[in-house]
């Protein structure tokens, strides 16, 4: 214990529970999004821009090792989190939704950049106008594009609704409902 | 010897295809060439293998859309001699029906995607293409976007629900997009 | 291509394999359907137009210096130098004259972006190769140039860098100490890079010979830039054609002799150090200047007038209004410029009609020209090798899909 306290690591605070000699007591939702939230593997979904940026997000100055995503996760069924970086054409658009189907149940979305949000200044007949139109978004960035420091404040923003989400959330009607209108079974 | 100028070029360019040749003016720093539609293979070919001209680095080739116009599609091709540095712009122009090109993928094959960007982009039927798809759009497009008269927005767009630009937000439906 | 399952005896089964659109190793978004005997590449087909933005169209709806953003994000990895040729585009077509100082400027501004283009690359093609070490050290540098970048213009990668005759504002002190800081600085970073992969037996192994190209095949697919040079043929329109006042630097156009991936690596690495001397020698012209303060020509009815006088001065704010507004004559005309960007020639044919829009804008994009001799490049090599040869090729998204 001493040592903890002593050095100059952080260690993430325990949630609220009951403590007492040789046991702790807490909710099992708590104690599986501390170690979620922690530990999220990262799906770059990187088209354009935003992708550089991501890059520089990655690399040494930024280091989003610090913050539990060191392990990128390229194959969709590992990832817990898909980052879309940059422009979606209609093109690409099938295919963007057809990664997310990829991807295990819990998953989570973060919309870097103008482009993926909305479309940007690329208001023209190619460009799809926002993910949210083929795929449930969770957290958007804004920018054009981002800075590192968005991207890494929008993963941890992420990692807010990681560590408070219910362990019923995937399972329930609402949640259900929401993926239908996607088009998602 | 002498390096050539593209004075005794289009001296050449005259001589040999006469008739062919249209217009030829200064645009700026860049003497442009207007000939008949028929005859870009043979001007290019000719000038690629000219032993002392030596045009052998297609720059780029791009459509044109003047609506309103006689001749309202035209092609631009630019040339470029690196043993000489000397640039040269072709022009052509034809109507609406009649936009079979003879292609110069035979002569350039770089010219091969920038061909099948001009399809895509303007309509042109390139004559003797390899491979004439659409290149940038989507397969099943079924118009050439930057023709004049198309909109910048995608006429059928239902994807987009705001109320304040004329589109309407009932025709929204997000399920179009999804295959 | 379609999968042919059907196999009669004695024909020879070939495995077709989807590389893409969104594979890792492609750092982008580009689809090839090759054809696989083995591990051995007969044939492929690229798809492009996964990120088609319709530059040439959006183009033609917004006024000459709303353009500017849009060149931006073409080649995302070298924004200034797009931005650059734009505003060299427009100022050709209205015959401007602009200030040596300005010329300077923007040769130090376009030389810095040159490097972190050729930054990323060579880093990627080193973690292509399994040394991310490089990727993690150079990047540091890169930083740097973004933060010179950010001191001029706000913004580190879609810079948006000028304005139509200049510059916007006047460099801070902080950029000249930054830059001269960067030009003491980058050497070291350099040459540690260039120990770690330049003369490493195994990157030379893995990435001498894996797809080359000939001279005359290069030309006749139009590359250009350190393609093309690697492949043998001095061709930089900074020599040729020389634009803001690069005729009065001296600088070497490195070549290679087998246009493969170690000698793109080895032409781009060169390159940045000839950029360096370039910048050194632009900071030099510029002490030596007598002309310490301007920094956009004299065209008022072109160049946006700062803000400040925009409310204080009336003939700023009717220059503003004209210019916003699209009063102002502009001549009706065709013009072709070209610069040398991060991966070659960058030319921008417009067509004015004198309104205040581009009537037709088409940009010619090296990546796009060069990318298409990729399947030929790939034949008869690994599949690991067409990975290395696309990360060497600088092929650009953005770029590529206009």
């Amino acid at each position: 214990m001493s040592d903890i306290e002593t050095s100059n690591i952080k260690i993430v605070k325990s949630p609220d529970g009951y403590e007492g000699p040789g046991f702790f007591a807490t909710s099992l939702d708590k104690v599986v999004g501390l170690a979620r939230k922690n530990s999220l593997w990262p799906l770059p979904f990187a088209t354009s821009c935003c992708g550089i940026e991501f890059m520089a997000t990655m690399a040494s100055t930024y280091d989003l090792g610090r913050f539990g995503a060191e392990r990128l996760s390229f194959s969709p069924r590992q990832a817990d989190m898909l980052m879309v970086m940059g422009t979606i054409a209609k093109k690409m658009a099938p295919v963007l939704h057809h990664v997310y189907e990829q991807m295990a149940e819990p998953r989570w979305v973060l919309s870097v950049g103008a482009c993926a949000s909305s479309g940007g200044i690329f208001d023209t007949y190619s460009v799809l106008q926002g993910i949210d139109q083929i795929i449930p978004v969770d957290v958007y960035v804004p920018g054009c594009p981002p800075r590192p420091e968005q991207i890494i404040d929008g993963i941890l923003n992420i990692q807010k609704l990681v560590g408070s989400e219910s362990l019923r959330r995937r399972n329930s009607p609402e949640y259900k409902a929401l993926l239908a209108s996607y088009g998602i079974e | 010897m002498e390096k050539p100028n593209l004075d005794e070029v289009i001296t050449a360019l005259k001589g040999k295809f006469g008739e062919q040749i249209l217009q030829d003016e200064m645009l700026y720093d860049y003497r442009t060439i207007t000939i008949s539609k028929d005859s870009i293979v043979p001007v290019v070919r000719y000038l690629r293998d000219h032993e002392r001209y030596q045009f052998g680095y297609l720059t780029t080739l791009c459509g044109l859309h003047y609506p309103g116009t006689a001749q309202p599609f035209g092609m631009m091709y630019q040339l470029h001699s690196l043993v000489h540095n000397l640039r040269i712009r072709f022009k052509l122009f034809t109507t609406e029906n009649d936009l079979q090109i003879d292609s110069i993928t035979s002569v350039f094959p770089a010219a091969n995607w920038m061909e099948r960007e001009a399809f895509d982009f303007f309509g042109f039927r390139f004559k003797g293409h390899p491979n004439l798809k659409r290149i940038l759009n989507v397969e099943d497009m079924d118009y050439h976007p930057l023709r004049k008269e198309y909109p910048i927005e995608d006429r059928t767009r239902f994807d987009k629900d705001d109320t304040m630009f004329g589109r309407n937000a009932s025709d929204f439906n997000r399920k179009k997009l999804i295959p | 291509m379609e999968l042919n399952t059907e196999v009669k005896p004695g024909e020879k089964q070939y495995t077709t394999l989807n590389l893409g659109p969104t594979h890792p190793a492609t750092h982008g978004i580009f689809q090839n359907v090759l054809k696989m005997d083995g591990e051995i590449i007969i044939d492929s087909e690229p798809t492009i137009g996964y990120i088609h933005r319709a530059f040439e169209k959006l183009a033609e709806h917004k006024p000459f210096y709303q353009v500017t953003p849009i060149t931006d994000r073409m080649n995302y990895c070298s924004s200034p130098i797009n931005n650059m040729g734009w505003h060299m585009t427009v100022e050709k077509l209205i015959n401007a004259q602009l200030p040596k100082r300005v010329e300077y400027m923007r040769v130090i501004i376009m030389e810095l972006a040159r490097i972190s283009d050729h930054i990323v690359c060579n880093t990627v093609i080193g973690v292509d190769t399994g040394a991310m070490t490089g990727f993690l050290y150079l990047f540091q540098s890169r930083e740097k140039i973004y933060e010179i970048f950010e001191s001029i213009c706000g913004a580190r990668l879609t810079t948006n860098i000028g304005r139509i005759g200049g510059f916007e504002k006047d460099f801070p002190e902080e950029a000249w100490y930054k830059i001269r800081e960067f030009v003491k600085e980058f050497p070291v970073k350099l040459k540690e890079f260039e120990n770690l992969l330049n003369r490493n037996r195994i990157f030379m192994d893995r990435t001498i010979g894996c797809g080359p190209i000939t001279a005359e095949k290069a030309l006749s697919y139009s590359f250009s830039g350190p393609n093309l040079r690697a492949a043998g043929v001095d061709y930089d329109v900074r020599a040729m054609n020389p634009y803001s006042s690069y005729d009065e630097f001296e600088f070497m156009i490195p070549v290679g002799q087998h246009g493969d991936t170690y000698d793109r690596y080895m032409v781009r690495d060169e390159e940045m150090w000839q950029s360096l001397g370039i910048i050194k020698q632009a900071l030099e012209k510029l002490d030596k200047l007598e002309d310490k303060t301007s920094f956009h020509a004299d065209i008022p009815s072109f160049y946006l007038p700062p803000k400040e006088e925009v409310y204080n001065n009336m003939e700023a704010l009717i220059y503003h209004f004209k210019i916003v507004m699209g009063e102002t004559d502009v001549p009706v005309g065709e013009v072709y410029h070209c610069v040398e960007g991060g991966n070659g020639e960058l030319g921008f044919y417009l067509v004015s009609d004198g309104g205040r829009q581009p009537f037709r804008l088409h940009l010619r994009r090296p990546c796009f020209i060069y990318y298409q001799a990729y399947p030929e490049m790939i034949k008869g090599g690994f599949l690991s090798d067409a990975i290395l040869t696309m990360s060497s090729m600088n092929v650009i998204a953005g770029e590529l899909d206009a």
